[in-house]
C-alpha cells in the first residue's frame, strides 16, 4: 500500500517537471514576442510597410526589405525544393551502394553542419563574382538555396524511407516501372515529410543574414526589384533578378545599432512582421501536409 | 552532352544581355560610422531626382569597403578614417584610382557612469596610462590614475577592435593604431557600450559622440585635456564649436568618402557628389555628426571636378590633430 502511493506520487511530480519544462519554452516565446509588441506595435502600419528606409525613424519603413525577403525565399523555394527532392530521391531509390554514393551521403550530411557564413563565402566567389551576377536577388537566393539544400535531400530521404516497402512491391507487382512506382506511389506517399523539411528549411533561410551581408546584401534600397510584367516588349523581364535587394534581418540589424530610440521601435515592428511571414509560411506548410495526407489511402 | 553546353552559354549570354540594360545605380559601400550621413544624403538625393537615379548603400567595414572600391565593384566608398597602405597597394594592383572627400566631422566622447562623481575631467597622458597595452592587468583600479580618487576597481569598454573608431582612438590616445590593452569589454554595437556604462557605476569607456547625444541621461560626458594650450585651455568637452574649432583633440577626427575615378565620369556620380557637398553639412548635423566647415565642403567638390586622385593623409591610415580644410588647401 505504501509503496504504492510512493509510486503514484513519483507519478505526479514526474507529470509536473514535465509539464513545466514543456512549458519553459512557450513561457519564454510569448516573453519576446510580448516585449517586441509592445515596443513595436505602434509602428506597425500601413505606412510602415509602403514606406522606404528613411533617416528619420518615424517616416522609414520596411518596403524594399519585406519585398525583398519575399523575393528571395520564393525563388530560394523554386532553385532548391526541385533540386533537393531530385537528389534526394536519386539517392534513395536509383543509387546504388558504390564508394561514390557514400562519399556524396558523407558529404550531404556534413554540409547540414557548416556554419552559414561559409556559404555566404562561397556565394560571393561563385555568383558574385565567378557567375558575374553581381550584388543580385539571384545571387542571394541562389547562395541560400545551397544553405538549405543539404537540410531539404536529408528530409527527403527520410520521408522517402518512411513509405513500407510492401508498397514499392506491390507497384512492381502490378507491371509499374519505377519511375511510375515512384511517381503515382512513392513520392505522394513521403510528400508531407518533403513538405515539412522543405518549409524548415525555408523558415531557417528566411532568418538569415550572414550569408547575405557576405554576398553584399545592402541595408539601404530605396526600390523595388523590377517586375517580371513589363508594359513593353516581350512583357516578361528577368531583369528583377539581377537588381540589388535588402532583406529584413540586415534591416532590423542596422536600426538595433543605431543610437535613436525611435530605430528600437521600427526594429521591433520589423521583427513582429518577419514572424507574421514566418508564421504564415510554416501555415502554408501545416495546410500542404494535410492536404496531401488526405489523397494517400492504402 | 554539346546540345547541353550550348544552351547554358546561351542562357548565360541572355542573362549578361540583360544586365546591360540595367538602370543607372549608384552604388554605395563601406563603414558603418558614415553610414547614416550617406544614407540621409541618398534619401534626399533620391528625392530630389524623382526616383530616376537610384542609389544603394550597403555597411562593410571601412576595411570592408575599400576592397570593394579596390575591386570596382562599387562607386563610392564609406570611409571612417583614411585609406591605409595596404589599402593603396590593392587599389595600385586593380589599377583604380580614387578621390577622397571629407563629409564630417566624428568626435570620439569618453563616458562614465553618472553615478562615478569623482571624475571631472582626464588628461590624454591618464587616458594614455589606462589604455596602453602595459596597463594591462597592472592599471585596475580608479586611485591608479589619481591618486585622491577611491580605491575601487576600473571597468573599461570600447568600441569593437575591427572598427575605424578604435583604431583612430589607440592612434590618437596609445601613439599607435590598433594597439591597447586587451582586457576590456569591446563590442561592434555602440549601443551594447551604452547599456553597459549605464549599469556599471566604475564603468569608463568610449564611442562615436552621437550615441551619447541620444542617451544623455544615462552617461556622464568627461572632458578630455590635451595639455596643449594652443588649441583651447584645459578640459574640453567635445561640444559642436569645439570640434569645429579644432579644440576638441585628438579625440575628432574627419570621416570621407571615396570616390571611384571611372566612376567620376558618369553624370549621376556627378550629380550625387554636387548634391552631398551641398547639403552634406546640414544633414550630418540631423543625424548626429558634425558639420565640416562650408569652405571644406567647396574644397571637396573642387577635388573632385579635378580629379585630384589619392589620399591627403599620403595613404598612412588615421592621423591626429588635423583640421580638414588647411589639409585640402595645401593642394
Amino acid at each position: 500500500m505504501d509503496r504504492k502511493l510512493l509510486n503514484k506520487w513519483i507519478d505526479r511530480a514526474f507529470y509536473i517537471i514535465g509539464l513545466s519544462v514543456t512549458l519553459i519554452g512557450v513561457v519564454i516565446l510569448l516573453t519576446l514576442i510580448l516585449d517586441i509588441f509592445v515596443d513595436g506595435v505602434s509602428r506597425l502600419g500601413w505606412q510602415f510597410l509602403t514606406s522606404y528606409p528613411s533617416r528619420k525613424p518615424e517616416e522609414a519603413g520596411i518596403l524594399s526589405a519585406w519585398v525583398g525577403t519575399l523575393w528571395i525565399i520564393l525563388l530560394t523555394g523554386l532553385i532548391a525544393f526541385p533540386l533537393g527532392v531530385m537528389a534526394g530521391i536519386y539517392l534513395e531509390e536509383y543509387a546504388k551502394k558504390t564508394w561514390l554514393s557514400n562519399l556524396i551521403e558523407i558529404n550531404i550530411a556534413n554540409l547540414a553542419g557548416v556554419p552559414s557564413i561559409i556559404y555566404g563565402l562561397l556565394g560571393l566567389g561563385l555568383f558574385v563574382r565567378a557567375l558575374a551576377f553581381d550584388r543580385s536577388v539571384i545571387a542571394g537566393a541562389a547562395t541560400l538555396a545551397i544553405l538549405v539544400l543539404p537540410i531539404i535531400i536529408l528530409s527527403t530521404r527520410e520521408a522517402l524511407r518512411a513509405v513500407p516497402f510492401s508498397i514499392r512491391e506491390a507497384s512492381y507487382a502490378l507491371g509499374a516501372t519505377r519511375w511510375q512506382t515512384i511517381q503515382s506511389q512513392v513520392l505522394p506517399a513521403a510528400m508531407p515529410g518533403i513538405l515539412t523539411g522543405t518549409i524548415l528549411a525555408m523558415s531557417r533561410a528566411i532568418g538569415e543574414t550572414a550569408p547575405l551581408i557576405t554576398i553584399g546584401a545592402l541595408t539601404y534600397v530605396a526600390f523595388l526589384p523590377t517586375s517580371p510584367i513589363s508594359s513593353e516588349f516581350p512583357y516578361i523581364t528577368i531583369q528583377g533578378l539581377f537588381d540589388a535587394f535588402s532583406v529584413l534581418p540586415i534591416q532590423i540589424f542596422n536600426w538595433v545599432s543605431r543610437p535613436q530610440k525611435g530605430f528600437f521601435e521600427d526594429a521591433a515592428a520589423g521583427i513582429i512582421v518577419l514572424l507574421i511571414i514566418t508564421f504564415i509560411m510554416n501555415g502554408i506548410a501545416v495546410w500542404l501536409r494535410h492536404r496531401y495526407q488526405k489523397k494517400v489511402r492504402w | 552532352m554539346k546540345k547541353s553546353i550550348i544552351s547554358l552559354i546561351a542562357i548565360f549570354a541572355v542573362f549578361m544581355s540583360i544586365k546591360l540594360h540595367a538602370a543607372q545605380v549608384i552604388k554605395i559601400d563601406g563603414s558603418s560610422t558614415v553610414y547614416p550621413i550617406t544614407e540621409a544624403v541618398a534619401e534626399e538625393f533620391q528625392k530630389a531626382e524623382k526616383g530616376k537615379i537610384k542609389v544603394t548603400v550597403g555597411i562593410s567595414g571601412t576595411g570592408g569597403g575599400f576592397k570593394k572600391l579596390c575591386n570596382g565593384e562599387t562607386d563610392i566608398s564609406n570611409a571612417s578614417r583614411p585609406i591605409k597602405p595596404s589599402e593603396v597597394e590593392l587599389c595600385k594592383k586593380k589599377g583604380i584610382d580614387y578621390i577622397e572627400i571629407p563629409v564630417a566631422y566624428d568626435g570620439i566622447a569618453i563616458l562614465a557612469n553618472p553615478k562615478n562623481n569623482w571624475v571631472d575631467y582626464l588628461t590624454v597622458k591618464e587616458l594614455k596610462k589606462i589604455w596602453e597595452p602595459e596597463a594591462q592587468v597592472k592599471i585596475t583600479k580608479w586611485n591608479q590614475i589619481r591618486p585622491t580618487w577611491p580605491d575601487k576597481e576600473i571597468h573599461l569598454f570600447g568600441a569593437g577592435v575591427d572598427s575605424g573608431t578604435y583604431d583612430y582612438f589607440t592612434e590618437a590616445i596609445v601613439g599607435k593604431e590598433h594597439s591597447s590593452r586587451g582586457d576590456f569589454t569591446s563590442s561592434e554595437d555602440d549601443n551594447v557600450l551604452v547599456q553597459g556604462i549605464a549599469t556599471d557605476s566604475l564603468a569608463l569607456g568610449f564611442f562615436g559622440v552621437a550615441y551619447y547625444e541620444y542617451n544623455k541621461d544615462k552617461l556622464k560626458l568627461v572632458p578630455i585635456d590635451d595639455q596643449n594650450d594652443s588649441n583651447g585651455k584645459g578640459p574640453i568637452l567635445p561640444e559642436y564649436d569645439n570640434v569645429v574649432k579644432g579644440a576638441y583633440q585628438p579625440l575628432s577626427r574627419p570621416i570621407f568618402i571615396y570616390v571611384n575615378k571611372k566612376s567620376a565620369d558618369k553624370p549621376e556620380i556627378q550629380r550625387f557628389i554636387d548634391f552631398y557637398m551641398k547639403n552634406g553639412g546640414q544633414l550630418s548635423k540631423e543625424v548626429g555628426y558634425v558639420a565640416l566647415p562650408a569652405l571644406a565642403y567647396e574644397l571637396g567638390f573642387k577635388r573632385f571636378e579635378k580629379r585630384i586622385t589619392g589620399s591627403v593623409f599620403g595613404g598612412h591610415g588615421s592621423q591626429v590633430g588635423v583640421k580638414i580644410e588647411e589639409l585640402l588647401q595645401r593642394e
